[in-house]
């Protein structure tokens, strides 16, 4: 028995992962080809980086990537923090309304939003001030999809904990604001952390939303692989993509290593104080 | 907190690196910003195809960097994927781009619709280097008011010469049930349907829908031998040797070729599509003037035979097309040039024109029943039993939770 789940936890790994694997692998092959292996080469990574368009395009994916996942973990929090306190039947209420742009077909989401922004545009063009979509409305867009996952994440922490801390410290002469970040903040830690990087993916590989919503001057990376494909999707972004990969993991495995240390610590203090 | 102050740093620290090499290519003797009357950088917004232009690779010129330097013009570049998308693009998001790149039929279409701004050409003295043949009865843009052709191109029939050892010059070939499953075709219908009409001996631009069923009747029938109907993924099924025939367009065969030796390429006898994708203003530009003065630069000898060497299709632009030709003898040999410069005639070619509204829609939905003709019906079938027996499972434990709550 033991040998078979051990084999189905490898296939599943496998399954998992070897698309990437592969990704990276041909990020290193001698010819454009995505199928035949034909040698070790550098060269893409090389040209990766002489690419002033996938630059560019990089540039705007990470800027809209880490503007909008800051704002939806603030906002986010707080909103997690506020349904939490609510009623029962009110925040059934409220996790419905903000669970919608999640469940609402990304089509759906880019096209309307799209709608509202040139509405906008051409209302606010009528006191003279031209604007058109840009980085700016691309980061208003992927806050507006991010914020239920984090308020997702935030959540389950905030049941977790004990509601009781927070009006101990109260009760001992904290005011609310310190109170929040002395206590709550720190229990819900992990859960903020995991919507911002949750946000963070979501917003880098999105690309229905993003294709909608760009202009002329905010291409993002997805948007720009796409349009790669009537010629053939150039190796660079493999290599571009085995790149970012490896950051991700990097910054998962910091996050994790970090928080295994915590945890340890927290452990050692209890057994002190026992 | 902590936990997150170093993992931005740790995020900001890697996108430094990241950006650090693109940045400091600064160029010496770079001109000034232009600034428009409000001090601002003069902008302009140019949407082109994806890939379809020199990126600074191995020395090359970074054209768009390039201009920037030579003019003090800030370009703001973009990428769409099919003609379709542009003119969506253009119709819906109210965003005013300066120059685009469309191919011949979409040119006719916007022209027709009044999207385009006629060119001022004493602003680009660079349109006398363009070929006279594309200048004289150009059918898409009649006069040559509107664009500045930036690439041209044919169709032809890509072959594995390991597995079709008969010559290959008609579109019959791609008919002929011997290569059954090994047969790859266009999943766009403009060109699918154009290989049968030229087969058939029509016109791709005709408006007499008998012709274009017949077309559709031809492409039913050779639906059997067809193993996918695929846009790029033909440079894999070719390049590793999965198919023995494929349509595709010259430029792309000598980078399939540079894969696997053993592809070759052909162009029909019967004629074949000839492409021609030009730069053009639209009406709600910006800034006119600088859009005027990039598409000159583009036709800048340095600067269009860097740009064709990339895109390896073919420049109308006289200097650059003699600079590639030189490239491709000494990069692949005659034959290269002989795909991309054909010395044919060519006089069977046809460009793609605008078609009516009602000939595209019906021939768009003749074409979507000819894909999808058998596999549709099992996918509908399959969804309906799928989502069947979940809400049949969302019922039945619903059921049970609440009997099991009732005995409590």
């Amino acid at each position: 028995m033991k040998v078979l789940s051990r084999i189905y936890t490898a296939l599943i790994f496998i399954f998992l992962y070897a698309p990437i694997l592969i990704l990276i692998v041909f990020s290193f092959n001698d010819t454009k080809s995505r199928n035949v292996w034909s040698g070790f080469t550098l060269e893409w990574y090389q040209k990766l980086f002489q690419d002033s368009q996938i630059m560019d395009a990089l540039k705007n994916t990470l800027i809209v990537a880490v503007v909008s996942a800051l704002a939806a973990t603030l906002i986010g929090t707080m909103a997690a923090v506020g349904i939490q306190a609510l009623g029962k039947r009110a925040r059934g209420i409220v996790m419905t309304f903000t669970n919608i742009p999640m469940v609402n077909p990304e089509i759906v989401t880019g096209v309307s939003l799209m709608l509202l922004f040139v509405l906008g545009f051409t209302l606010i063009g009528k006191t003279g001030v031209q604007m058109g979509l840009g980085l700016p409305t691309l980061i208003l867009a992927h806050i507006t999809f991010n914020i239920p996952y984090v308020i997702l994440s935030v959540l389950p922490k905030l049941r977790q904990m004990n509601q009781h801390t927070y009006e101990a410290a109260l009760d001992l002469g904290c005011h609310p604001l310190p109170a929040f970040f002395k206590v709550v903040l720190p229990e819900i830690m992990p859960g903020v952390m995991t919507g911002l990087l949750m946000a963070f993916t979501l917003s880098i590989d999105d690309f229905v939303i993003s294709y909608f919503c760009s202009g002329p001057t905010s291409q993002t990376l997805p948007v720009l692989i796409y349009s790669m494909t009537r010629r053939q999707v150039n190796p660079k972004i493999n290599a571009l993509s085995a790149l970012l990969f490896v950051t991700v993991l990097a910054l998962l495995l910091i996050v994790n290593i970090r928080q295994l240390k915590d945890q340890d610590k927290a452990a050692k203090r209890q057994k002190k104080r026992a | 907190m902590k936990k997150s102050i170093a993992a931005l740093a740790a995020a900001t620290l890697l996108t430094g690196m990241l950006l650090l090499p693109a940045g400091a290519s600064a160029e010496s003797e770079a001109a000034e910003p232009l600034l428009d009357e409000n001090g601002n950088q003069v902008e302009i917004n140019v949407y082109n195809w994806g890939e379809y232009i020199s990126t600074g690779e191995d020395g090359s010129l970074d054209v768009n960097a390039e201009f920037t330097r030579r003019t003090g013009i800030k370009v703001n570049y973009t990428t769409f994927e099919t003609n379709e998308s542009l003119y969506a693009k253009l119709k819906s998001s109210g965003e005013s781009y300066d120059v685009i790149i469309p191919s011949d039929y979409m040119i006719a279409r916007m022209i027709e619709e009044d999207m385009l701004a006629p060119l001022d050409f004493s602003n680009i003295p660079n349109f006398d280097k363009i070929a006279d043949r594309f200048k004289e009865d150009c059918e898409y843009d009649p006069g040559n008011q509107y664009s500045v052709p930036y690439t041209y191109g044919q169709v032809g029939i890509l072959y594995n010469d390991e597995m079709v050892t008969e010559t290959v010059d008609s579109w019959d070939i791609l008919w002929d049930e011997k290569y059954e499953g090994q047969i790859l075709m266009f999943s766009n219908w403009r060109d699918a349907f154009g290989i049968a009409q030229k087969r058939l001996g029509y016109s791709f631009n005709s408006t007499n829908m008998d012709e274009w069923n017949a077309a559709a009747d031809s492409l039913r029938e050779q639906k059997p031998l067809v193993q996918a109907y695929v846009m790029d993924q033909i440079f894999d099924k070719m390049g590793g040797g999965e198919a023995a025939l494929a349509p595709y367009y010259a430029g792309d065969a000598l980078t399939i070729h540079s894969n696997n030796e053993h592809i070759q390429f052909a162009v029909p006898k019967e004629g074949t599509n000839l492409f021609v994708d030009a730069m053009c203003i639209p009406k709600n530009c910006n800034n006119k003037e600088a859009a005027e003065a990039y598409i000159n630069f583009m036709c800048e000898t340095d600067v269009a035979t860097d740009n064709i060497e990339y895109i390896s299709y073919a420049s109308p632009q006289e200097e650059a097309a003699a600079a590639h030709a030189e490239y491709l003898r000494e990069e692949y040999g005659d034959w290269a040039v002989d795909i991309i410069y054909p010395s044919t005639s060519g006089e069977n070619d046809e460009v793609f024109l605008n078609l009516p509204e009602d000939v595209n829609t019906q021939v768009e939905n003749i074409w979507i029943e000819i894909q999808g003709s058998g596999g549709g019906v099992i996918y509908i079938v399959l969804t309906v039993v799928i989502l069947v027996v979940l809400a049949g499972g969302i019922v039945f434990f619903r059921v049970r939770k609440h009997m099991r709550e009732k005995e409590l």
